[in-house]
């Protein structure tokens, strides 16, 4: 058995609406906002980055789980804003969380699905035979989202992550992950070169043949291995680089309103990027009761998809951690300005 | 016993010296005191320099040889002191003991800053050196910020105002006005102090003592000798020299500054005087609740009450006892490593009665406080008038 | 923070996760770590311990002009902080309203960037504190 004994979220605590930014652009900020489905996004403050965020989730994760943080023996975090090029986000994690030294980590990268890789990979090592000596994984999807000034990614691209520890003791899983299936093809919907401040997307073509395509193919190739339909799931959580996305998806794969609705983070603190799908999901184990099935699809551009089905046992309801629903009322709202102060797009900064 | 007397001195004008450099302006102190002494260069036997951070400001290590070719006093042993705000008067303390030890007779002791070379900024990381580097500069706290962590604390607990703070500023600036070496020509107001700016709060830019270039400098002798070759050595009757933690949060009171107040009571002690018998001080007013905090350590006032004290005039120039008649760190001028000497120049020329304008009445004995850091270093130097030859 | 690397480097423990010691002799909790407890001197025993993440605050100031590397951080809050086990330090405090930023405030401890002045060079991560509600 393999599956999840602990997760953690943290989204900072600063927040811009949808229509503080439309107004530095002169643009219609309540249509915006109604056609995006997203009232307002996460902004990290000036001292945080993908690094700080991934170790403050991190932290809970491991709080949550009741473990020893040195038997985790696999640590990987997904991200598109990785501090460093060259030089992993993972090792500060490591020693910030007291993991380090006995455990093999790494940064991994597929735009926003780069966290749920990672917990694949922890499924692996966790359940393989060798190496014996691997207790827990844990891989954190964290980002603080780039987005051009003045683009449409701008009003979505926000900061946040989740970190979720894979282990294979009965006792300690709070989810069991039943199974896994990812769907991946060479789509260049969205990128950003090495040397590129910000990413740059191929506008339409980031839907229907990448975001739909890949989610859906991955969820229903998951499904038939399980043998499993949408209507014998009691939660789904689907990538949402907006609230539309994950509304329309869940509707074409035949999933109702309600089953969708406790994993929709978005509209609340916009799109996380790699901790998009793994901050939804996190909000589903936050009210999932024993017994529950879940759906779980990330996307990444680029693409694919990692599909995960899995079914809640009994240990989740002996300790719930703070909520994610509840995390989101810790804010502050921030002005353009000072948003573009914290995220740097200030040239002087 | 042998004692120690200072024989000559010299200081610059205190401000900010665009055309004159680190060694330009420590040779002008430095002949001025030489000159005033009646000596030769050749009869200076040894050479103590205080500077606190001249590899920071100007790129300039190893200034105790440099202090000694450009006086032209090479080949003497010529040494760099450094305690941070406090390494004037810790260089003073090294003559001082090179004397009383009998190796030396005549010692030159000179003391130094050029602060405007670089940017205000890189002048904070200077002197943000002070304090704890690791703990306390690394994460922010800059200079003022942990004078204004003391100065919160004092106000949370004795109840000290903001406006007492700024009474130590404008009594400070009116002195400076009767100094013509002075930084600072403009008396200033409660309400002036109180518009300024906050750069720390409680602390506003009206309570932080100005980055200041300038240079002072003394000659010590031998007392015995002292009254042969000079008409009015002052002898320096208590030389204390105390540490505490260099960061501040690991001090057990915030509100007091042990240092100065052990260094107090040992001067006391030895010399068997006490406060009534101090007729004027110089302390360490980098920030005006380190005024605040000197008087109530040096037991001038009681603890908690040197707000109210300042406040009431207590320490004016014609008040029950003058603090910073120079116009202090404030006024005068901050030019680190040089203030724990021009401190000591001040009291020379009260002693002798040289000090025109702010002259202190029947001025017998002076006390100067030069602290370093946040008070972890303070050395404490008190001075009379000597009989010397007619 | 100017700095090396190694400067840095050395102190991960005690930055990411307060690592100090403490004097079994009296009972007296270190952060940072000494080598020496300066009350039992050589009969003091330290031994390593890491500090509790939360405290209060004792004094604070708000700074309106912060030293190279922290211009752009400006106002920010510095505190003098006593953690559970009575060992105090410095931090700044984040993410806190002004009104909450008050003595005897409850803080707990976050990771941050400390300073990241050189878009080319290292990062320095470390603690910050944050008022709990």
């Amino acid at each position: 058995m393999i599956g999840i004994v602990g997760y953690g979220t943290y989204i900072p605590k600063y927040r811009i609406t949808v229509e503080e930014i439309a107004r530095v652009w002169q643009k219609d900020g309540k249509a915006i906002s109604k056609s995006l489905n997203v009232k307002e996004k996460a902004v990290g403050s000036l001292d945080e980055d993908a690094a700080t965020i991934a170790v403050e989730s991190a932290r809970r994760a491991v709080s949550h789980a009741g473990i020893k943080a040195k038997d985790i023996g696999a640590l990987y975090v997904g991200s598109e804003s990785h501090p460093y090029a060259v030089k992993p986000t993972a090792s500060i994690v490591a020693d910030a969380i007291g993991a380090s030294p006995d455990l093999t980590a790494a940064d991994l990268e597929f735009a926003c699905k780069a966290g749920t890789a990672g917990i694949q990979m922890c499924m692996g090592l966790v359940g393989s035979e060798i190496p014996k000596w691997i207790k827990y994984g844990m891989s954190i999807g964290a980002d603080t989202a780039q987005g051009r000034p003045g683009d449409a990614l701008e009003f979505t691209a926000a900061s946040g992550g989740a970190a979720f520890i894979v282990g294979k003791k009965k006792e300690e899983i709070i989810a069991e992950i039943e199974d896994t299936y990812s769907f991946t093809t060479d789509t260049p919907d969205f990128w950003r070169r090495q040397q590129a401040e910000f990413p740059r997307h191929a506008g339409r073509f980031t839907g229907e043949p990448a975001y739909f395509k890949h989610v859906m193919r991955a969820a229903e190739g998951v499904m038939k291995m399980v043998k499993m339909k949408p209507k014998d799931f009691d939660y789904a959580v689907f990538h949402q680089p907006n609230g539309k996305f994950p509304i329309r998806v869940a509707k074409m794969l035949g999933f109702e309103r309600e089953q969708i609705e406790q994993g929709l983070t978005t509209p609340h603190i916009g799109n996380t990027y790699s901790g998009s799908m793994m901050i939804g999901l996190s909000s589903v184990l936050d009210k999932a009761k024993a017994g529950d099935k879940i759906l779980a699809v990330s996307y990444g551009s680029g693409a694919g998809s990692d599909a995960f089905v899995l079914k809640a046992t009994k240990n989740i309801e002996k300790n719930r951690p703070t909520s994610v629903f509840e995390m989101f009322k810790d804010k502050e709202y921030i002005d353009y300005a000072t948003y573009a102060k914290f995220r740097k797009k200030l040239k002087s900064l | 016993m042998r004692n120690v007397s200072i024989i000559g001195f010299g200081c610059t004008k205190f401000g900010e010296h665009w055309s004159k450099s680190f060694r330009q302006l420590i040779a002008e102190a430095g002949i001025e005191a030489i000159m005033s002494a009646g000596v030769e260069g050749k009869d200076i036997e040894a050479l103590y320099g205080g500077s606190m951070a001249s590899g920071k400001f100007i790129g300039q290590e190893h200034i105790g040889a440099l202090i000694a070719d450009q006086l032209g006093l090479n080949p003497i042993p010529a040494t760099r002191v450094e305690n941070a705000c406090a390494s004037g008067g810790t260089a003073l303390r090294s003559g001082y003991m090179s004397i009383k030890s009998g190796e030396y007779d005549i010692v030159a002791v000179g003391g130094v800053e050029k602060m405007t070379d670089v940017g205000v900024e890189q002048a904070a990381i200077a002197l943000g050196g002070a304090g704890d580097q690791e703990t306390e500069l690394f994460h922010g706290a800059s200079f003022p910020a942990l004078y204004a962590l003391m100065a919160k604390a004092h106000m949370d607990k004795y109840g000290t105002t903001e406006e007492q703070m700024a009474a130590v500023s404008v009594k400070n600036h009116h002195n400076a006005t009767l100094n013509p070496k002075a930084q600072f020509q403009r008396e200033i107001n409660v309400e002036t102090v109180m518009k300024s700016g906050y750069i720390a709060t409680p602390l506003k830019l009206l309570d932080c003592s100005p980055i200041t270039d300038g240079a002072a400098a003394v000659i010590l002798c031998e007392s015995s000798k002292a009254r042969e070759i000079c008409e009015q050595p002052i002898e320096i009757i208590a030389s204390e020299q105390t540490s505490d933690t260099l960061s501040l949060a690991a001090r057990k009171s915030l509100t007091e500054t042990k240092a100065a107040k052990i260094a107090a009571k040992r001067a006391f002690e030895k010399t068997k005087l006490s406060v009534k018998d101090i007729d004027f001080v110089e302390v360490h007013d980098c920030f005006t609740i380190a005024e605040i905090l000197a008087i109530e350590a040096l037991g001038f006032c009681p603890q908690g009450q040197g707000g109210k004290y300042t406040e009431e005039g207590k320490t004016a120039l014609d008040g029950e006892i003058p603090v910073n008649v120079s116009g202090g760190l404030k006024g005068k001028g901050h030019p680190v490593g040089a203030t724990g000497i021009a401190q000591a120049v001040e009291a020379c020329l009260q002693l002798q009665d040289k000090a025109e304008k702010r002259q202190v009445k029947d001025a017998k004995i002076g006390l100067a406080h030069n602290v370093g850091g946040s008070g972890a270093t303070c050395t404490l130097h008190m001075f009379k008038a000597l009989e010397g030859k007619k | 923070m100017e700095g090396n690397l190694p400067l840095i480097w050395r102190k991960f423990g005690e930055r990411y996760d307060l690592d100090g010691n403490k004097c079994t002799t009296c009972g007296t909790a270190y952060f940072p770590a000494r080598a020496v407890c300066p009350q039992c001197r050589r009969k003091g025993k330290l031994v390593d311990q890491k500090m509790p993440k939360t405290g209060k605050i004792i004094t604070f100031t708000e700074l309106f002009s912060g030293p190279a590397g922290f211009e752009h951080e400006t106002p920010y809050f510095i505190a003098i902080i006593e953690l559970d086990n009575k060992a105090r330090l410095l931090s700044q405090v984040v993410d806190s309203e002004k009104e909450k930023v008050k003595v005897g405030a409850r803080v707990e401890k976050v990771f941050r960037k400390i300073s990241d002045i050189d878009p080319e060079g290292p990062i320095a991560y470390g603690y910050k504190f944050k008022v709990r509600d």
